[in-house]
């Protein structure tokens, strides 16, 4: 393929840990092909020399935290052909989305000796909240085989193989045992969007929702099944995804 | 062919070594992750000796027996279907020429070793007869289908425990199997002898007992087989009428029940995911990082996803009632018109591994007590 036809990518980090860009160093063994189809032009992580915009797609790690960001993200919008969001983070707020429940100033007040000098806002906001984005690869961390599916399918110009779909239908494709059902284990898997490939149950473990709410997701009758208390039942939604939508809703609705 | 006979619980590794002889692979019960799931079998070390399940709606945990019974338990979360029809299945792969058109399409080789699925039940047999009219039925078989089942032996188990959740005596497929086995085999537990009640079902049946230490049933083996299966028609954990079931569900397309089913219904699938008949699959094409070559896989899908019945501009049943409704509507009348007949066999699966316990029977039943009052 020649040079000229070259696509350019960038990634972007707001507020995360990083880990799920790494999930693109992560590739090793499909990291050269992909270096042969996209020029990485922006990727901090991996090197300090970058080139300049426009891209061709940029991938966006973590949320919008502070009233910087909240501009930056324009700025990365405009440079964009296409805007991939990744991560809980990005797609959800993140754990730190957690402070959407509390009084950010009062935690600032807690944690640093001069709180004046924070400037932060009083939500973590996914990116959808602030830009449009072309497509949101939920997880925390994501997983690398569907990163790689989302760049091959934008570079192939298909639809990626990203379902929306239950964990369950991931367990049951592998052919685990539903720990809920055989065990009694609190598993979000029937309220989780597919993708990790169900690693937890694969370990004896119920679902934690790491990859955030599936299609069409029920946790009312999930939670009222399942004999929890509300205490225990707004901890089970606080996690890595807390302010997606019907998660943030389940959780409240045992406050 | 004809005659009934008796394996002692010690000579029943030869019949294993039998099939192995044969070129078969062995798949049966196993006790995993605190189910009985099926996988390969090397010898009966393999089988869930002295295990049960205890089985409800939304509900199964692993029980000791009190006796070292092989197949004193009802059926697991696995079924045969993860055999005749596999969760994935490379279709073709071919090139992306230079004009985007696809050259050297080629089909991976889909051979299957020849299986012996040991430890079926009656519910399971019609399932796989089922699932083979559905696959292999119709103007579009597809010949891998075929593969899979063609040469299959099958050793069935006649039930010796009715699961909670287990119907097959309204559904008229069970519990005990009459044809479509290779053998059958009754398990009888006595208080100081341990033996199988052997029914021989066909030629290839009948050339494998026959390398197995055996002797012929006396009355009083028949009749220990008999109180076995007329115990077990008794323990029916459930029941579903089915009288006009078809003409019922098609009259109450808009039945208020549906509503209140769908505040229950997680939408997650398992439902169809274990059913021995569902079939639901989906075809997805992938392509390599060069865009040189592309590959389309066949996976396991359900009416539960909203893709399932996407279109253009969204899902044609978008609303968890409209896919619970067309789920069990096709399971209990639409398959009729369908197929020929019903496609639930009553195995329970589906009541047991719903995550919430939503039980098909309690919702036909409240759809017919509507109209006809309570039973």
């Amino acid at each position: 393929m020649a040079a000229a036809a070259k696509k350019t990518l960038a990634v972007w980090k707001f507020s995360s840990c990083d880990g799920c860009q790494l999930s693109l160093l992560d590739l090793e063994d499909e990291l050269l092909t992909l270096a042969a189809r996209l020029e990485i032009a922006q990727f901090l992580e991996a090197s300090s020399a970058t080139v300049a915009g426009p891209y061709d797609v940029s991938l966006v790690e973590g949320s919008i935290t502070t009233p910087h960001d909240a501009e930056r993200i324009r700025a990365v919008r405009a440079c964009s052909r296409a805007l991939i969001t990744i991560g809980a983070c990005a797609t959800a707020g993140g754990i730190q989305a957690l402070r959407n429940f509390a009084d950010v100033e009062e935690f600032t007040r807690a944690v640093y000796a001069s709180p004046d000098y924070i400037s932060t806002l009083a939500t973590s906001t996914p990116i959808s909240a602030h830009v449009p984005v072309d497509f949101e690869l939920n997880g925390c961390p994501i997983n690398k085989r569907q990163l790689l599916e989302v760049i091959n399918a934008y570079l192939n110009a298909r639809r990626p193989r990203v379902r929306a779909h239950s964990v369950c239908v991931e367990c049951k494709r592998r052919g685990t045992v539903c720990v809920m059902v055989a065990h009694g284990t609190p598993c979000l898997g029937p309220v989780t969007h597919a993708g990790c490939g169900a690693i937890c149950p694969a370990y004896d473990r119920g679902c934690y929702g790491c990859f955030g709410p599936k299609e069409t997701p029920n946790p009312a009758s999930l939670d009222h099944w399942s004999g929890l208390e509300d205490r225990d039942l707004v901890r089970v939604y606080r996690t890595y995804n807390a302010a997606a939508g019907p998660f943030r809703n389940a959780s409240e609705a045992h406050e | 062919m004809d005659g009934v006979h008796v394996i002692e619980r010690n000579d029943f590794d030869a019949l294993l070594d039998a099939l192995t002889r044969r070129g078969y692979a062995i798949v049966g019960p196993t006790v995993r992750d605190q189910a009985i799931v099926y996988d390969e079998i090397a010898s009966s070390a393999d089988l869930p000796a002295g295990w049960t399940d205890e089985q409800e709606a939304g509900h199964y945990r692993l029980r000791r027996r009190e006796d070292e019974a092989l197949f004193g338990y009802a059926v697991g979360p696995h079924s045969w279907k993860q055999y005749q029809l596999p969760a994935e299945v490379k279709l073709w792969r071919a090139r992306v020429d230079q004009d985007g058109g696809l050259s050297n399409v080629t089909e991976p080789p889909r051979e299957s070793p020849r299986y012996a699925f040991l430890g079926a039940r009656s519910c399971e047999l019609h399932a796989v007869g089922i699932l083979d009219r559905v696959l292999l039925g119709g103007s579009h078989p597809d010949p891998a289908d075929a593969g899979r089942t063609k040469d299959l032996f099958i050793v069935a188990v006649q039930c010796g425990e009715a699961g909670g959740t287990c119907f097959c005596v309204s559904m008229k497929t069970g519990p005990v199997a009459e044809r479509g086995f290779d053998l059958a085999l009754t398990e009888v537990l006595e208080e100081h002898r341990h033996y199988f009640v052997v029914e021989v079902g066909s030629e290839r049946g009948a050339d494998v007992l026959a390398d197995v230490p055996h002797g012929e049933a006396v009355e009083e083996d028949r009749t220990a087989a008999g109180a076995v299966h007329a115990r077990t028609a008794s323990q029916m954990g459930r029941e579903l009428d089915v009288t006009e079931i078809k003409e019922l569900l098609y009259r109450n397309y808009d039945h208020p029940r549906w509503e209140e089913v769908a505040e229950r219904c997680l939408t997650c699938g398992n439902c169809t995911m274990v059913c021995p008949t569902c079939f639901c699959t989906t075809v997805e094409d992938v392509t390599d990082l060069a865009g040189e070559h592309v590959e389309r896989h066949q996976r396991w899908d359900s009416c539960f996803t909203v893709d399932y019945s996407g279109i253009h501009d969204g899902a044609v049943r978008g609303s968890a009632k409209s896919r619970y409704r067309q789920w069990m509507t096709h399971k209990l009348a639409t398959w009729h018109d369908q197929f020929g007949t019903s496609g639930c066999v009553g195995c329970g699966r589906c009541i047991t591994w719903c995550p919430v316990g939503i039980d098909l029977t309690e919702e036909a039943a409240a759809i017919r007590e509507s109209e006809e009052g309570p039973k």
